[in-house]
């Protein structure tokens, strides 16, 4: 988890009556904190691997797969693209490749299908979903959804889902505690005993 | 329970009292045992230490990038169905490795076997093609255990109709039930099956001087920031290492036993975090290092006076291989489970527990209520079959059904087979240079049979429980498990098993080996408290000998 929600976590262990202490523990935490803040505002303008375009057609791609969609955020919204390119620069340099070839491919049949279109990025939502269409069985179409799914739903840490985007549009709450009544179904119960 | 003298620190070249491979469930419980008898323990682990400080809620990392677990870039595995297929790269057996074990982060089923798991074999007349057997212990000599281990380690329940008997009640209440519970229930009780809180090896109160359980989610396959799971990392090891004799080694990954000229264990050679090859001695070795690495570790510790593996006279080292099924039906329902929250699961039943000759196959199961799902997981396969799988459609549909989800879960019986085993590849060397494992596995059609009839009565539970929608996950042989059960079963008979009834290996006077490699029968699907029996019933008895001079 990111660091603020450690530090959350470590505070209600504390709270909870955990036998150990956490308290050096928290102050630690304190100090990582800041250089880690830090170090993500730093992130959130550039790229390492990805040109500009390239991350245009990347995030126009992303946002029709996971969309933002009655009004919660979606794989844009999470930073997918910046994940894909953290990705890209570690863990995933294998398929540095792929996503070129993807996307120049993606921007070739834009311009042959709507002519005098520079790019993926600027087609319509429709004539994007339109062309994605046609590459859905390819390997390429598969990790970026493999990958847009990852970069919405994993940690922040990995470089999307940013703060917790993902995890707000499926209503999951990251908190360190909760108290019954869970869900409607155990609440009704708990009403009527 | 935190540490009260220092901490004990042995050189390799101490001869200790024993060594132990393996920090998980039953190697901290031993570890304890023997510590705590007074002898000088070394705990052996092949992962790293860590504390509250480093645990985490990284889904990716840990299922997708083999975090705290067994990793197939620097272990890699190989598979295949039947001796007669070429074996794969492949990610097969999975386990914990850290100090603590798969225990560390286990889901925390706390199951019985029940009597009949220990004398099936003679009740039934045997399975034929199959190595069914009875144990060489009974469900009463295994009683007290039980108890002690659900009383030591911290286990919240109440008892069921089909409970085996037992000596002294849950130490804890059950947990507060969820959602996915109370529909369980409703559907179960409307079938007229017999639910019941589900009993959890996580505290429903303080206990023992850890806090009550916090609801915060992230049980399966992570670790308790609150300590709140009873773990023996958090249970047990603190206690051995309290005792100033037992010094649990992190970052130590054991290659083979060391064996002399009179076939006794001398130690065990190991690299240390520097891939420096050491020789840790000891009086007498417990391999306590889970059904995948135990096996291997024995065939890996061939010599010329036991050329097909150490304590292998019988050949059943790595044999009899059992996953234990797990499959399902996924449902939606109408309002919010949020089974984001909480413990897996709060509710089960075991009406089908017992095999049932009219069935016309051989095993039985439990069947409970859970989610099972972190948000990647879901999202990659949590929606119906046919739903979209990319633009507004899939993401309206993970935005709505996220909530609204849950699984009924099966859990049924593998048959003990010859054929599903783990074996050395003969050319795979994993980042140490050692020899990998090779892992041969395919269910037995009971097995797939006996899943399928769970699966059907999970269907109909789940029904009338009011689902909107429902869809089986699709029953077929198994690629992939975290149980790993039976590789090195206990037995009388020297010839057909690997360790007697006190867990001394039968070829090896001063090896003992307690883990799921243990296991004569596969459970019903949660191994994890006989593990803790047996190894609570091992420890007892190995200090006996040690006392009185018959190691």
């Amino acid at each position: 988890m990111d660091l603020h929600n450690r530090r959350a976590f470590l505070r209600a262990a504390v709270a909870a009556g955990a036998a150990w202490s956490a308290a050096d523990l928290l102050a630690v935490e304190d100090a990582l904190a800041w250089s880690a803040d830090q170090a993500t505002g730093q992130g959130r303008g550039g790229f390492t691997v990805l040109a500009a375009a390239d991350a245009d057609v990347l995030d126009a791609l992303a946002s029709r797969i996971i969309p933002s969609v009655d009004g919660r955020p979606g794989a844009h919204e999470a930073g997918v693209v910046f994940f894909i390119d953290k990705a890209l620069a570690t863990f995933n340099s294998g398929q540095k490749k792929m996503y070129a070839d993807g996307v120049q491919d993606l921007n070739r049949r834009a311009a042959l299908k709507w002519k005098g279109s520079a790019s993926f990025a600027r087609l319509t939502p429709a004539q994007q979903d339109e062309l994605l269409r046609e590459i859905e069985k390819t390997p390429f179409f598969q990790a970026a959804r493999f990958d847009t799914i990852v970069g919405t739903f994993a940690l922040p840490t990995w470089g999307g889902n940013r703060d917790y985007a993902g995890w707000h549009m499926l209503g999951l709450e990251h908190q360190p505690r909760f108290q019954p009544p869970f869900g409607e179904y155990d609440a009704e119960v708990n009403r009527r005993r | 329970m935190e540490q009260a003298g220092a901490r004990a620190r042995f050189s390799p070249s101490d001869i200790v009292d024993f060594a132990i491979v393996g920090s998980g469930a039953a190697g901290g419980i031993i570890a304890k045992e023997l510590s705590t008898a007074g002898f000088s323990v070394v705990v052996l682990e092949q992962g790293p230490r860590l504390t509250e400080a480093q645990f985490d809620h990284d889904e990716f990392g840990t299922f997708m990038r083999s975090r705290n677990a067994n990793n197939p870039a620097t272990q890699p595995q190989t598979f295949r169905t039947t001796a007669s297929d070429k074996a794969q790269k492949a990610l097969t057996l999975i386990y914990g490795r850290l100090v603590g074990g798969s225990n560390a982060h286990f889901t925390a089923n706390f199951w019985r076997l029940h009597p009949l798991d220990f004398n099936e074999a003679s009740v039934l007349g045997g399975v034929p093609g199959t190595a069914l057997a009875d144990w060489p212990i009974t469900y009463e000599e295994l009683e007290p255990y039980y108890t002690k281990a659900e009383w030591e380690l911290g286990v919240s329940g109440e008892p069921g109709p089909f409970d085996p008997p037992r000596s002294k009640p849950y130490p804890m209440p059950s947990l507060p039930v969820k959602s996915s519970g109370v529909l369980f229930e409703k559907g179960a009780l409307a079938l007229g099956y017999h639910p019941q809180p589900t009993p959890m090896a996580i505290n429903s109160q303080f206990y023992n001087g850890r806090p009550a359980c916090q609801h915060c989610g992230f049980c399966l396959f992570f670790m308790c920031e609150f300590k709140s799971k009873s773990t023996s990392m958090v249970t047990m090891l603190p206690l051995a290492e309290a005792t100033g004799r037992c010094e649990i080694r992190p970052d130590s990954y054991v290659t083979k036993i060391e064996t002399n000229r009179d076939g006794r264990a001398t130690g065990v050679a190991y690299f240390d975090a520097q891939k420096r090859l050491q020789l840790q001695r000891a009086k007498a070795v417990v391999l306590c290092a889970n059904g995948a690495e135990t096996p291997r570790l024995l065939l890996n510790s061939e010599s010329p006076r036991f050329p097909n593996g150490l304590a292998n006279s019988s050949g059943a080292v790595g044999k009899h291989l059992m996953f234990n099924t797990y499959f399902g039906v996924n449902a939606q329902f109408e309002r919010p489970l949020n089974e984001f929250k909480s413990v897996q699961n709060t509710r089960m039943i075991h009406d089908f527990y017992a095999t049932d000759p009219k069935r016309g196959f051989y095993g039985g199961g439990g069947i409970d209520a859970r989610f099972g799902k972190y948000p990647i997981t879901f999202a990659l396969g949590g929606l119906p079959p046919g739903s979209a799988t990319w633009g507004e459609d899939f993401a309206r549909g993970l935005a709505e059904q996220f909530s609204k989800s849950m699984f009924f879960a099966t859990h049924g019986t593998s048959l003990p087979l010859e054929s599903n085993s783990v074996t050395i590849d003969p050319a795979l060397k994993d980042a140490w240079g050692l020899p990998c494992m090779r892992v041969t596995y395919k269910d037995h059609p009971d097995d797939l049979k006996n899943a399928q009839f769970l699966t059907a009565r999970a269907m109909e539970i789940a029904q009338a429980a009011g689902a909107l929608k429902t869809w089986a996950e699709p029953v077929e042989s198994q690629t992939q498990s975290v149980h790993l059960l039976g590789t090195c079963r206990m037995g009388n008979d020297p010839r057909t098993s690997v360790v007697d009834r006190y867990h001394r290996a039968h070829d090896v006077k001063n090896l003992f080996i307690c883990d799921g490699s243990s296991l004569v029968t596969s459970s019903r699907g949660q191994p994890t408290e006989t593990i803790c029996a047996l190894a609570f019933r091992a420890g007892e008895h190995i200090a006996g000998f040690a006392k009185r001079g018959e190691i």
